[in-house]
């Protein structure tokens, strides 16, 4: 079987348009999360990170008109194209597939009238996948994951499987999703937003902060040039299923024990850092907190970005995969930006201020609405 | 020499039939809007008050999976011995993504519903199917224009060849307004059984989700 | 009282999809949680919904929560004690 690189990648949020300034502006503790009134997409106002709306549409002029496709699609380009740009890649060819992770993908289109021809239509995420197929001149179909919160990991997963199975050669998994009406109300519904910027694993948690942003990352199995600093390898990953409740995280952490179980026993080697999903939902940071106990795992340092970036869905997968990569070629370790005081009953090693370590692995994990959970191993 | 493996069963929920190996198990005369369902839920004699909670899209996948499953024994005997779920559809949750977007479309009327919400995202269809199953294993949603045999194919070869898990539910489970569409296919090792419905592979797959004998 | 209690469980078998049940098989003394009814937390936020937008009473906090949607009695006198019914 063969080995799985990654050779570029790239992050869009409210903390930049690339992955060097949100690593930069993320270790300097900023956070892309705020305070919004807009009636547009909430009755009342509410906190969540957003990209920079004009900024966006000046970035993705340069690659076609901004009129001619939907926000979530710009964004999604946008991060491709930065992340080809690094490369010296041919993707039209048939070793290469794209693998699209997203929830919700163009769902803000939903209520708008139609203005837009078949506004409606535009909303099925195979139409917006064809969209990319043929902006980025793809030979195949891409591959489209829609597994709510796991997605993105779940890309990455999948992906890496498939390089190593020599089915493709080049796999770019992109994840994607936005701050919309849709979704902030329904969440608001759930009772699970918090007033304030989140706070992973903290013992004040309230609940979650919504993100937008993508994440793309680029698998290969040819070694990368030596110039590239310290390339990471994608090992085996799993998802599974807590079997229990639909939105309900198992209180015995089951479905994501046996992820992180099994990951580890398929790749035999120990963990240096631990990339959660963090939300900072009650549920679903004591659950983290049982799952990683059950797996002897408790005083490995562990982190959520989720204080920087907020839930970004879709995307949350790729970018804090990536984010967990730069911890790795780096030897740093990111703070917990929104925890102060332990907030589990099981305790863990929640890392609360940048510092240096030597670290050869990342495990990431996350979780989603309908029981699911994945895990995942980078390594050097 | 490569392992084989085979279709054992399929689930066809369609035109008002739901068919199981090619036989017709039930003819409903109502229309859509969750009646054909009901009464198919209530024909089969299920009892699980889950069901009624459920939106139309899992209420579709969980009847054929129901059917598909029948008299099968399920019990996982741990990591690597699961039965893995990867399904798809095209329109994903729209037809509950409608409700909730009408929930909201009225500040004056503005009551968006959690039970609801919950159930806009295409993947809840396999939670729902796991937890009356009690299937821990790998699981998959995917969206695709249309049936795509060959995707399901590639993944599912893939997770047991690997053995990721020991057999599969597949398929696809399209809800849409007064469409509906489900093929629900069981796939198993060849050591499980003789022969089953066919060889597992994407021509039988798409031969079963055309009709074509 | 008692109409307020028979027009709850009404709306609760309703909005919560408790398809099989009447409102003469609830108890409105007997927990809607854990035991009894045995609802889940989706159904307490349903709960939540419905006081809001059928009584105009709005829940905030998960420990006004949990003694409000005690019971169907508990639910009916709240709802009186707030003049909403």
């Amino acid at each position: 079987m063969k080995d799985v690189y990654i050779i570029s990648d790239n992050i869009i949020t409210s903390l930049g348009f690339s992955t060097a300034e949100n690593m930069q502006r993320m270790m300097a503790g900023e956070t892309g999360i705020r305070q919004w009134e807009d009636q547009a997409l909430c009755p009342v106002p509410f906190w969540a990170s957003r990209v920079d709306d004009e900024l966006l549409k000046e970035k993705f002029s340069v690659y076609a008109n901004p009129g001619d496709f939907s926000r979530f699609e710009q964004i999604v380009i946008c991060s491709v194209m930065d992340t080809l740009s690094n490369t010296s890649l041919n993707v039209s060819d048939e070793k290469t597939l794209l693998i699209l992770s997203t929830t919700k993908g163009n769902i803000d289109l939903l209520n708008k009238p139609a203005d837009h021809s078949n506004a409606e239509k535009s909303v099925y995420l195979w139409q917006t996948a064809a969209k990319l197929q043929h902006f980025l001149n793809l030979v195949h179909t891409p591959m489209i994951v829609s597994n709510a919160c796991i997605s993105g990991l779940m890309a990455v997963i999948i992906g890496a499987r498939l390089i190593r199975a020599g089915k493709y050669e080049k796999v770019i998994v992109t994840g994607a999703d936005l701050v919309t009406e849709f979704v902030l109300s329904g969440f608001n519904s759930f009772l699970s937003l918090s007033s304030g910027p989140c706070k992973p694993f903290d013992k004040n948690r309230q609940g979650l902060s919504l993100g937008e942003g993508a994440g793309t990352l680029i698998l290969t199995s040819e070694q990368p040039s030596p110039e590239l600093v310290a390339p990471i390898h994608v090992g085996y990953g799993f998802s599974t299923n807590d079997a229990n409740h639909i939105s309900g995280p198992s209180r015995t952490g089951e479905g994501l024990y046996l992820a992180i179980r099994k990951t580890l026993e398929k790749n035999m080697t120990r963990v240096d850092y631990i990339s959660a999903h963090g939300t900072a939902t009650p549920f679903n940071d004591e659950m983290e907190s049982v799952a990683l106990t059950r797996a002897s795992l408790q005083d490995i340092p562990v982190n959520s970005y989720k204080g920087y970036w907020g839930h970004t869905l879709g995307a949350a997968g790729v970018i804090e995969s990536i984010a967990g990569c730069y911890s790795l070629a780096g030897n740093q370790l990111i703070r917990t930006l929104g925890y102060t005081e332990p907030g589990t009953t099981h305790p863990l090693a929640i890392i609360d201020n940048n510092r240096n370590a030597t670290l050869n692995s990342c495990l990431k994990i996350a979780s989603g609405f309908g029981g699911c959970n994945a895990a995942l191993l980078l390594y050097k | 020499m490569e392992e084989k493996y085979f279709i054992s069963d399929y689930c066809m929920i369609r035109n008002n039939r739901i068919i199981l190996n090619g036989e017709v198990l039930y003819t409903g005369n109502e229309s859509l809007q969750g009646e054909l369902l009901t009464a198919a839920y209530r024909h089969f004699n299920i009892s699980y008050a889950k069901f009624f909670k459920m939106d139309n899209l899992c209420k579709l996948g969980f009847l054929a999976s129901e059917l598909l499953l029948r008299g099968k024994n399920m019990n996982e005997t741990g990591p690597g011995d699961e039965v893995g779920i990867l399904l798809s559809n095209a329109g994903s949750s729209i037809d509950t993504d409608r409700n909730h977007q009408k929930s909201i479309s009225n500040r004056n009327e503005y009551f968006p519903s959690p039970s609801v919400f919950v159930y806009t995202l295409a993947n809840i269809v396999i939670g729902e199917i796991c937890i009356r199953h009690k299937l821990y294993g790998e699981s998959l949603f995917l969206i695709e224009k249309e049936f795509n045999a060959g995707r399901l194919y590639e993944q599912v070869k893939q997770w047991l060849d690997e053995e990721i898990v020991r057999s599969c539910i597949t398929g696809w489970v399209e809800m849409n307004g007064n469409h509906y569409d489900s093929v629900m296919y069981f796939i198993q090792k060849s050591t499980d059984l003789q022969d089953g419905i066919a060889i597992f592979d994407p021509e039988k797959l798409t031969d079963i989700y055309l009709q074509r004998n | 009282m008692e109409a307020l209690i028979a027009k709850l469980k009404n709306e609760i078998i309703d909005v919560l999809n408790l398809t099989e049940m009447t409102p003469e098989s609830i108890d409105e003394n007997e927990p809607l949680f854990v035991e009894g009814l045995g609802l889940d937390s989706i159904d307490a936020l349903e709960l939540i919904v419905l006081l809001e937008r059928n009584y105009g009473l709005k829940l905030v906090t998960a420990e006004e929560g949990k003694t409000v949607l005690k019971s169907v009695k508990t639910m009916a006198e709240y709802i009186r004690k707030n003049n909403k019914g």
